[in-house]
């Protein structure tokens, strides 16, 4: 079969093109992660890893990421069943709103929770007349990040469920399953693998965000830094290997993430190859 | 522009799609390529276009068109025209920019002035009935309509051959009637060389001055269309062709025996299956001297200018079909689970092993 | 229409769960997304208009718009070439190694953006791998507007590339013969036929890694030197107002990002509905 562009030449240079770009601009800063952070040796980035206040950032980032997921997990399957089950007025708009959080700059979101809930904001100033600090404290760098985070099990669910259909659900119903069991039963097993990988991205951005968490966390060592943050003051204190060590354990998250996606990817197709 | 095609084969990774085939198809000739999905048809004609390549091994074979040997030939510079089954209209292009694309990407000194380009596709699109909807986008024609923009962006470039892939397997059978008859026309006033692939054998008898029947990369017969009909060289092109009855038995004395059915036949004793097409089945309420066939009407089909009539047995494995005029059905007041005879009026063998494959037809 | 298939379907909703399904949607939303943003315009309430226009259009604040908006443009630009050729490479050819690169367009997603930050301040500073054999040729990157645009490029390469890609897998092969068999160059086909298919796709990741790279802020502080009026974006000029306890200041500055980034969304969204309206027949 001819195609265009399928002239050896041509085919030839734009492959070296991609590859050799790809590999200064993409490869490259993954390479030098590892390397920075091993620069001195296993020891000191064990030395590095082991130290409290890193596992204190470990531990309080894991938390949240944790905390983050299920909440997202509800609102982007309550969601894409709204809009690719039902056809009601507003459904495009919730489509965009669902966008919001791709589009505004992390700092910004970071900002607009903390105006609302620091202590001058109208709810914030109430909250602080009875005790309840949610900004500079988990609580707030919890709500910041599933600012960040709740698009993407949505937008994973959305496209898939739309080219599914209904029909499998309505054939359920027809049956007499309830509610609950045409969910768990009927489309639970159609979406599963878009709703994992969804949860991954949700974590690796949810591990991962820095922005609007270094608005909100106040990043006080030992309470409420979580990792990217915890490698941001070791970076400005000149401490780069003990940044870097950091940075290899997030950068390790987000190869597992790529793994992930494309074992997900292959599997799809390999179906698809079946079917 | 005549096509010859010398010793072209083809493989896909191990699977053979073209055993090493020779085709003549002369200058003006409209050829249908007629088979069934997975004969090598498709393949065929896009080794012809230039949009596959044929094997360069074991021997490399040769495809001219007229004196010219296109066989390295890159397709753009081929001069073919080809019409692709769903179309593959530009979408982003209105109709006349689809018909004028091929002459406005001539190189420069080819390439006419923009007046006559105009005047071209204006005339193009006269000729198609088209003109009115010059400036719509592919997306707002009906299918038909697309169909015949695709011709007329075809032959634009006044192509050397016209190559046309399942030209209308994609729209509904009204249309294809028409487009069937207009195409042929098209093809008779401007006298271009045009090869077709189709798996309608009806479409393939009507259009074609000749059909070459393929089957599993095989060449299986060339001929005009009645000759093809009356006179197909094996079983396979006999059975693609139309509807086919089968009659299965063991001939004893000039005998065939099946069950509690017989006919006489003149052949030497041995297991044999007899094959008659639907119109040569008659059907009366009384056996005769020379066949005794009881079937057992099941369905009726009066729609056309012959009844259709399926018929059962307990001596059949599959029901018969048979073509029946109006006046004998009447005659016979043929109705479902109506008893009756069938005397076949010819009858086909095919022996299976022979070399030529041989055909006997008699009149029973 | 919409009206129409509303009534239709509240009339004979078979599946169940609408109620459920709207009700935590609008909660979800309207608490997460759009409450905080009252936040902002409560503060913003409090200052004058003519003082809300003295501090967007302040000198400093002025020049980090230039330098956010000019990076990224620039970022968007190389990423639109960039991404147009991993996507036609990843989709035309197959070549050793064509699995990994193609999961490595999804690193700049996964890595977080402090991470990317500090790593590419450390490649391109003058010690760096990379600073290393570019400064002595006279190319500075790190603490200049090349670098902010490189550290926005890295973060939003996959924008481009995983909107072209899925349009270009769906381009079926019948176009590319069309066009070669009416004797169109590869040049000419790419040019008249394959590139007007692939522009909605190629504006608009090229527009969100726009829109991406002007909110950006992790991936870009570290490597940009933070040079008031040189090589201050715009994202660190509110969290600098934020270290001030200048609320007011950063609220502004804030409308003034969320506006625009807002704008920018609801204007790919309106355009690509368009596009896709157009070419389908008022059918898609």
């Amino acid at each position: 079969m001819r195609r265009i562009g399928d002239a050896p030449i041509v085919r030839r240079l734009l492959i070296g093109a991609a590859l050799l770009l790809s590999a200064l601009f993409l490869l490259l800063p993954l390479v030098a992660i590892f390397a920075q952070a091993f620069s001195q040796g296993v020891a000191v980035f064990w030395a590095n890893v082991s130290n409290t206040f890193t596992l204190h950032a470990i531990g309080l980032t894991l938390v949240i990421a944790l905390m983050t997921i299920p909440i997202c997990l509800v609102f982007g399957v309550a969601l894409a069943w709204l809009v690719t089950r039902f056809s009601f007025p507003g459904r495009r708009i919730l489509q965009t709103l669902i966008d919001i959080p791709f589009a505004v700059s992390p700092v910004v979101a970071g900002l607009i929770y903390l105006l609302l809930y620091g202590r001058n904001g109208w709810i914030g100033s109430w909250l602080d007349t009875h005790d309840i600090q949610l900004m500079f404290a988990w609580p707030g760098i919890l709500m910041v990040t599933i600012f960040v985070t709740c698009p993407f099990v949505a937008r994973e669910l959305i496209p898939l469920m739309q080219a599914q259909g209904s029909r499998e659900e309505e054939a359920a119903v027809t049956l007499g399953a309830s509610g609950w069991t045409t969910f768990w039963r009927v489309t639970l097993p159609n979406i599963r693998w878009a709703l994992l990988y969804g949860i991954i991205l949700t974590n690796a951005r949810a591990v991962g965000e820095f922005g609007a968490v270094s608005v909100v966390s106040g990043a006080i060592r030992g309470q409420t830094n979580t990792l990217p943050l915890h490698l941001e003051q070791l970076y400005q204190d000149y401490n780069a290997v003990g940044a870097f060590a950091s940075a290899a354990l997030l950068a390790l998250i987000a190869l597992l993430t790529l793994a992930a996606k494309a074992g997900l990817e292959w599997r799809a197709s390999r179906r698809e190859a079946f079917s | 522009m005549s096509i010859r095609l010398q010793n072209i084969a083809k493989h896909f990774a191990n699977t053979q799609a073209l055993e090493p085939i020779n085709l003549d198809i002369h200058e003006g000739e409209l050829v249908g390529l007629l088979g069934p999905s997975g004969s090598g048809k498709t393949t065929l004609l896009r080794i012809i276009a230039g949009l596959e390549n044929a094997d360069r091994s074991p021997q490399p074979g040769k495809i001219l068109f007229g004196d010219r040997d296109v066989t390295n030939v890159h397709v753009r510079d081929r001069r073919i025209g080809f019409v692709f089954q769903h179309y593959a209209l530009f979408r982003h292009m209105s109709v006349y920019d689809n018909v004028a694309f091929g002459l406005t990407v001539m190189p420069k000194k080819r390439r006419p002035s923009s007046g006559e380009i105009r005047a071209r596709v204006f005339r193009l699109l006269e000729m198609v009935q088209l003109q009115h909807l010059a400036n719509r986008l592919p997306a707002q024609l009906s299918g038909g309509q697309q169909q015949r923009v695709s011709l007329a962006r075809a032959l634009a470039v006044e192509p050397d051959v016209l190559l046309l892939d399942e030209p209308f397997g994609a729209l509904d059978a009204k249309v294809r009637q028409d487009l069937r008859r207009w195409l042929r026309r098209l093809h008779d006033e401007l006298n271009f060389t045009s090869v077709f692939v189709t798996h309608d054998q009806e479409e393939a008898l009507e259009l074609s001055d000749r059909v070459v029947v393929m089957s599993n990369g095989r060449i299986e017969q060339i001929d005009t269309p009645d000759t093809l009909y009356r006179a197909p060289k094996n079983r396979f092109v006999f059975e693609f062709l139309g509807d086919v009855n089968h009659l299965e038995g063991r001939v004893r004395d000039g005998v065939l025996t099946c069950g509690d059915a017989h006919l006489n036949v003149d052949l030497p004793d041995g297991d044999e299956e007899l094959l008659l097409r639907p119109h040569e089945v008659r059907l009366a309420e009384e056996p005769s001297p020379e066949s005794h066939l009881p079937v057992t009407i099941t369905a009726i089909s009066p729609v056309g200018a012959e009844v259709r009539v399926e018929l059962e047995a307990d001596w059949l494995a599959k029901p018969w079909q048979a073509t029946v005029r109006h006046a004998d059905f009447e005659r016979l007041h043929m109705r479902r689970g109506q008893r009756l005879f069938a005397h076949p009026r010819q009858w086909h063998r095919f022996k299976e092993d022979a070399k030529t494959p041989e055909q006997q037809a008699r009149v029973a | 229409m919409s009206q129409l298939a509303f009534w239709r379907s509240g009339s004979t909703r078979v599946l169940p769960g609408f109620g459920l399904s709207m009700g935590i949607s609008v909660l979800f939303i309207s608490l997460v997304l759009l409450l905080p943003i009252t936040g902002l315009f409560g503060q913003l309430a409090n200052l004058s208009l003519a003082e809300y226009f003295a501090i967007i259009t302040e000198g400093r604040v002025v020049a980090s718009y230039m330098v956010t908006i000019g990076a990224a443009a620039v970022a968007a630009l190389v990423n639109a070439v960039f991404g147009l050729l991993l996507a036609w490479v990843l989709v035309r050819y197959e070549f050793p190694g064509k699995r990994l690169l193609d999961a490595l367009m999804d690193l700049p997603f996964a890595l977080p953006t402090a991470v990317a930050g500090i790593t590419l301040a450390t490649l391109y500073a003058g010690n760096g791998w990379v600073g290393n054999i570019i400064e002595p040729m006279g190319f500075q990157v790190a603490y200049t507007w090349v670098g902010i645009a490189l550290a926005m490029a890295f973060t939003s390469i996959p924008f481009v590339v995983r909107t072209v890609q899925p349009v270009l897998e769906d381009l079926p092969a019948e176009v590319d013969e069309a066009a070669m068999s009416l004797g169109a160059t590869d040049g000419v086909a790419f040019r008249r036929v394959i590139m007007p298919h692939l522009w909605p796709a190629l504006v608009t990741g090229t527009g969100l890694a726009f829109v991406r790279s002007l909110g950006e802020f992790g991936a870009i502080i570290f490597i940009a030197g933070n040079m008031p009026y040189e090589t201050e974006i715009t994202a660190l000029m509110i969290f600098v107002k934020l270290q001030e306890y200048d609320y007011a200041g950063a609220s502004a500055i804030a409308s003034v990002v969320l506006f625009v980034s807002l704008a920018l969304l609801l204007a790919i969204n309106i355009w690509q509905g368009r596009f896709v309206r157009r070419l389908h027949g008022g059918k898609g």
